[in-house]
């Protein structure tokens, strides 16, 4: 029954990969890309690494994928101009694919586990522990150095991405506190005896700040 | 018979990488399409990680795959905002008009 499904979602992996890079529509692309991660993510629950599977569908899908989606939706290009080359470089991608896939291969059916594999670990699984339980373990023990680092390689990538795309729009309006605060006859407090108003018609005008005087126009000596 | 080994998994990946290098190869002017290709080559690689991970039971290889994870989010997202200000600025994505850089 696992070997069933583990067919069924290799073989649904490999197809919707194979449509990820041949597809004409870029947004088909990013569907058969989400499809592609959801059986990864079935794969990894079927190698028994259930909090990495939930990682992929939650980073991947929820973030990684949906980001695709946005930018292809966002950019007007004309996608079936990109697609002239596609012929032209097919069978070269062809060769390149095929002698790296035969060669990957031969280094799967030539290659041992060394005899003291088993000792070589780094962290052992420890027993009787859920995998995100492990995880977590070591994670925050072992390898807390690589897991801060990480958390700084996203700041820089939030940072850099915000850095990027954000432009200043002429004629945008932004909130100016300091000049909002040093405004002269902004705000008056007022405190009026009970049940009655604060003027006659209840309304405190703002002192309107006299106009500055135009500026007499100078006539330096020209031409008339 | 039909155990499931390392050797399916292996397999498995070695096919998602070569497709992405194939997606590469193939989608020459297509900047968005080639950052797909290199998330199923990123892809490709956490499920090795883990298949051995699985195989030998030493959670290092989760780990490391989930490094791989962080990395490939923060390469999306700095690529796209690349991607979206090279439009801005250019009006085309196409990879052969992007050589601004060769001087």
């Amino acid at each position: 029954m696992i070997a069933f499904a583990f067919y069924l979602f290799a073989a649904v992996l490999v197809a919707s990969a194979v449509m990820v890079v041949t597809s004409r529509n870029p947004v088909h692309s990013v569907l058969y890309l989400i499809l592609a991660f959801f059986n990864a993510a079935a794969l990894f629950l079927i190698a028994g690494a259930e909090f990495l599977a939930m990682l992929l569908v939650i980073v991947y899908v929820g973030a990684v994928a949906v980001l695709f989606l946005f930018v292809v939706m966002m950019l007007d290009i004309d996608f079936s101009a990109m697609r002239e080359g596609f012929q032209r470089y097919a069978p070269f991608g062809a060769v390149v694919g095929a002698i790296l896939f035969i060669e990957l291969l031969l280094v799967m059916a030539l290659w041992r586990f060394a005899p003291d594999a088993a000792d070589l670990r780094l962290s052992p699984t420890p027993a009787g522990v859920q995998n995100t339980e492990a995880i977590g373990r070591v994670l925050y023990t072992d390898y807390i150095y690589l897991f801060q680092i990480s958390g700084l390689i996203l700041l820089v990538a939030m940072i850099g991405a915000i850095v990027l795309t954000l432009r200043d729009r002429p004629g945008t309006k932004r909130q100016n506190v300091s000049a909002q605060l040093a405004r002269v006859g902004a705000v008056e407090s007022a405190n009026p005896a009970l049940g009655q108003g604060i003027a006659a018609d209840d309304i405190i005008r703002p002192r309107i700040p006299e106009p500055p005087a135009p500026k007499k126009i100078e006539h330096h000596g020209g031409h008339h | 018979m039909f155990e499931i080994g390392l050797a399916h998994y292996l397999t498995v990946s070695a096919i998602l990488f070569v497709l992405g290098v194939f997606g590469i190869f193939m989608n020459r002017k297509n900047v968005i399409v080639i950052l797909m290709s290199v998330e199923l080559i990123l892809l490709s690689v956490s499920l090795n990680l883990v298949a051995f991970s699985s195989r030998l039971d030493d959670l290092a290889g989760q780990i490391f795959a989930m490094f791989i994870l962080t990395v490939a989010a923060a390469e999306a997202a700095i690529g796209l905002a690349i991607v979206v200000i090279y439009f801005r600025n250019r009006g085309t994505i196409e990879v052969e008009d992007i050589s601004a850089l060769k001087g």
